[in-house]
């Protein structure tokens, strides 16, 4: 497939400006000195590769939401599995820089005075397993949890909420301290990953392009996929699933694919994400978190890709904002999002910019974007 | 009453003897001030006569002393038991003498004052031998178990069942004679019967106190008869097979009281998802707000307590019956508002109206936050709604009992309303067939509009129920949520008997599970089977038929 029709204007544009931002960022943060006025500080860095990251992943559930229908509530979950994969290898960085100077424990592990660690650990010193295993362990779970969903025809809200379950018992099981992942407070205390300092500002911007390229990658490859002869089936079975079946596609099989693809891509974000943050605790498998994710897709554009990346930025960015502003509106301002979105954006801000753009210019030919009835 | 449990108080009462033994300086100074001089032997002068006479007649001293009932004769008991009771040689006042390091420091006996230290050779210990030893125990006994408060009787009969001291058969032969009150008097019955079985008493006897012990059939006899069982002879085969009884019965209880608990449980979630069900059966729509309006129903009691408690305090055990149409009407309006406000402009978009209701859920908790602020704020139970009673060794709450009432008669009349009123068979048929009921005339429209009110006042039933054991706050919605989606999914939507069987199928399972794997294991076992069992029913247990599953 030719990359001029996997780069179309809007992706186009979009990476242009991230490109842009990739540049000017690190330039902004290392070469400007702090009293200049285009100086980024590191604060601000750190927060937009955090956004960089939500948008990954917001990319992933508009993958399988946005083209497949499949509405996940638990992406969540599997964001959270990456980052706990990569928050594990941190922990064995640590080594015995730790407060009870442990070499091979993480500190929370002697303060529950186990005396060896348990065989899951294993394997999480080595910066590669734990990359490896960031996108496996998300993706087989998808996959587990997709086969047998996907097998029995569980679809629709049905499906929503076992996402939602699925989700919900994770943040069960991570919370208990018999788990061997923290408990509730989760990995943190980082030092440093491959030997960078991650408190300095290079490994930040290190990391910042690391997301950069992480996105732009995820949304050529979701494009890829969906501009492919599979994407059609995809969009085909959104559209009519039975219709499709009944054509003589395995639904399934389609279906299972775009799921797990779509659980590595977010396992990916959640890897990029730990690092960055400095924790990752059993909260980021709340059921409202998952939920909000779906708020970032719509609010960007369902089936548009760039849209979900741009709404997960949005939405991000007025949160930081009106959380630091007067926290008391901000959750009238996402409750309102919510509403006001699915009644009146159906095609979210990408699809209302491109709308009254061919309105402006009416003798242009609109590519028509077909959008879901479900 | 299980021992166990009225010993769980012991503690606080030490602390009130100590208070007590805080102020005796001052009593004892009014006591001086009003006592009359020439009374009756008081207990003071009884004191004097102790160092004197035979080891007999200060046994019998013991015992008038005793009798007197007064509480400081304990302390000075057990110190002259304990062989701490010195005559001082210089004018023959009787101390209690401490030895602490190399200093010996004298208190009062009767007030445990500090009379400063002394020499070692000052005082003249008390003698005791055994015989007095022993008849200051009963009497100890004995003034326990003639405590004119049956609380206190009580306690002490359970303490002496725990020790189980042979020496103390004759206070509790003596105070099961004069015992009135039943209670005391079977653990009285009891104790005496465990300090039969340490004592050399004869076998008929022992096997009468097996007996005895068995029909507790508790844990604390358990305890006794364990030991005992494992013995050789006639009476520990006795205690072998009473052993038996009481853990086959226990065994019984305990899967009873487990039942119970899941039916409790049940009952919670019932009454959190059925209003999930009705709306989701017919509308196809998950709320997502359900929980919010849930919280808006527990609000709405809150309130109503709160007008009550200002206004009419006294009319405080009718405040559910009140806030409960209340809440009903209030969260209703809410619903019908959501209804059609939004979920109508968006009806055949089911994963839309998930999430505009979401958006709801957050904007009613931010509301709520900002009115009542982020803490749980205080709902009262009635008098009829607090407390508990014992069934067999069942320990059932009131409030528990009252809310699976409560559960069943929302699911009767939910019932009731939907088979036998114009308004339900008009719900009944926009659920089976939209478009046919359509046809037929019926406002669908309309009939959404009621029953997503319907619903949500159900919901706001739910909070009104709630608010009685759990906390009202902001997030009381978020807690239920998941929980009765669960509900709504296993039991099958659009079927009032689905979320029926869902909720009491969960809530027992549940509680089966809690005592094997813990409580946050067994919530997440139940998770992972309804996930495992949506792929063998993808519709719920009680899966709607009929062309309305495609749609």
């Amino acid at each position: 497939m030719s990359l001029t029709k996997l780069i179309d204007r809007r992706m186009g544009i979009f990476l242009g400006l991230l490109f842009l931002v990739t540049v000017c960022v690190p330039l902004g943060n290392l070469v400007m000195s702090p009293d200049s006025a285009l100086h980024v500080p590191s604060f601000a860095v750190a927060l937009m590769g955090k956004y960089l990251c939500y948008a990954l992943l917001a990319v992933a559930l508009d993958l399988v939401w946005g083209y497949c229908g499949i509405l996940s509530l638990g992406h969540g979950a599997f964001f959270a599995l990456g980052g706990y994969a990569m928050g594990m290898h941190l922990m064995r960085e640590i080594g015995d820089r730790g407060v009870y100077a442990n070499p091979d424990l993480p500190d929370f592990m002697v303060f529950l005075n186990w005396d060896r660690l348990p065989w899951f650990w294993h394997g999480f010193d080595m910066f590669w397993f734990a990359a490896i295993m960031a996108l496996v362990v998300p993706g087989l779970l998808a996959f587990v949890f997709g086969w047998f969903a996907f097998r029995s025809r569980v679809t629709g809200v049905y499906l929503s909420i076992i996402t939602q379950a699925m989700t919900y018992a994770l943040m069960l099981a991570f919370f208990r301290n018999e788990m061997g992942f923290g408990g509730n407070n989760g990995l943190t205390d980082f030092k440093d990953v491959l030997g960078f300092d991650l408190q300095s500002d290079a490994t930040r911007v290190g990391l910042f392009v690391c997301s950069a390229l992480a996105l732009a990658g995820g949304l050529l490859l979701s494009k890829w996929i969906t501009a492919s002869k599979l994407g059609k089936v995809l969009v085909s079975i959104r559209d009519a699933e039975s219709r499709t079946r009944f054509l003589g596609y395995r639904v399934e099989g389609y279906k299972l694919f775009v799921f797990v693809v779509s659980a590595m891509l977010a396992g990916l974000a959640g890897a990029l994400y730990t690092p960055q943050v400095g924790i990752i605790n059993p909260g980021e498998f709340s059921p409202a978190n998952s939920i909000e994710i779906v708020i970032w897709v719509a609010l960007g554009g369902r089936g548009t890709l760039v849209g979900a990346a741009l709404g997960a930025i949005i939405v991000a960015l007025s949160k930081t904002l009106l959380t630091g502003w007067i926290p008391e509106i901000w959750l009238f301002a996402l409750g309102a999002m919510f509403i006001l979105v699915t009644l009146y954006l159906p095609k979210g801000v990408l699809g209302f910019i491109e709308a009254s753009r061919d309105r402006l210019r009416p003798k242009a030919k609109a590519a028509p974007v077909k959008e879901a009835e479900a | 009453m299980p021992l166990g449990f009225r010993a769980a108080s012991f503690p606080k009462d030490r602390i009130m003897t100590r208070l007590t033994s805080l102020f005796a300086p001052i009593l004892m100074l009014l006591a001086l001030v009003t006592a009359l001089p020439g009374a009756a032997a008081t207990l003071e002068e009884l004191m004097q006569r102790l160092p004197q006479g035979s080891y007999d007649d200060r046994a019998a001293l013991v015992m008038e002393i005793a009798a007197t009932g007064d509480e400081r004769a304990v302390p000075l008991l057990e110190a002259l038991g304990e062989g701490d009771l010195q005559e001082l040689k210089s004018d023959g006042t009787l101390v209690r003498v401490v030895k602490e390091g190399k200093t010996y420091t004298a208190y009062d006996p009767l007030t445990g004052e500090s009379l400063g230290e002394i020499g070692r050779r000052d005082g003249k210990k008390v003698k005791v031998n055994n015989g007095l030893r022993r008849a200051i125990r009963s009497a100890l006994g004995i003034m326990t178990l003639r405590h004119p408060d049956p609380a206190k009787r009580l306690e002490a009969a359970e303490a002496a069942f725990k020790s189980g001291d042979p020496d103390q058969l004759e206070a509790l032969d003596a105070a099961l004679l004069a015992e009135s009150d039943r209670e005391v008097a079977t653990v009285l019955g009891a104790a005496r019967a465990v300090a039969m079985l340490n004592s050399d008493a004869t076998e008929a006897d022992q096997f009468e106190a097996v007996t005895t012990i068995a029909a507790m059939g508790n844990q604390d006899a358990l305890g006794v008869l364990l030991p005992l069982a494992a013995g050789e002879g006639p009476v520990a085969e006795a205690a072998a097979d009473a052993v038996a009884d009481i853990e086959r019965s226990q065994k019984v209880w305990g899967l009873a009281q487990n039942v119970w608990y899941g039916l409790s449980l049940g009952s919670v979630l019932m009454l959190a998802a059925i209003g999930l069900a009705i709306t989701f059966g017919v509308m196809g729509v998950i709320n997502m707000a359900h929980g919010e309006l849930i919280m808006v129903g527990a609000y709405t009691t809150f309130v109503v307590q709160e007008f009550i408690r200002n206004t009419m305090p006294e009319m405080f055990g009718w405040s559910l019956l009140i806030a409960a149409p209340l809440a009903f009407l209030t969260a209703g309006a809410v619903g019908v508002a959501i209804e059609r406000g939004i979920v109508r402009h968006l009806y055949g978009r089911p994963l839309e109206t998930l999430l505009a209701t979401w958006g709801v859920s957050l904007i009613l908790q931010q509301t709520v936050r900002s009115i009542f602020g982020p803490n749980n704020r205080e709902v009262g139970n009635p008098d009829w709604m607090s407390g508990a009673f014992e069934l067999g060794q069942l320990t059932i709450t009131y409030n528990r009992l009252w809310i699976l009432v409560f559960s069943l008669i929302v699911f009767a009349g939910l019932l009731a309303l939907l088979k036998r009123t114009p308004m339900g068979l008009q719900m009944r048929a926009v659920t089976q067939n939209r478009a046919m009921a359509a046809d037929m005339g019926i406002r669908t429209g309309w009939v959404d509009a009621m029953t997503f009110g319907l619903g949500a006042g159900i919901a706001g039933l739910a909070g009104v129920a709630l608010s009685q054991i759990d906390n009202v706050s902001p997030n009381l919605g978020q807690s239920y949520i998941v929980d009765s989606f669960m509900v709504v999914v296993f039991g099958g939507a659009g079927n009032l008997w689905g979320a029926f069987a869902g909720a009491f199928t969960l809530g027992v399972a549940n509680k089966f599970l809690e005592p094997v794997a813990g409580a946050v294991l067994a919530k997440i076992l139940v998770l992972v089977f309804i996930i495992l069992f949506i792929q063998k029913r993808p519709r719920g247990l009680f899966a709607l038929k009929g062309r309305a599953v495609e749609a």
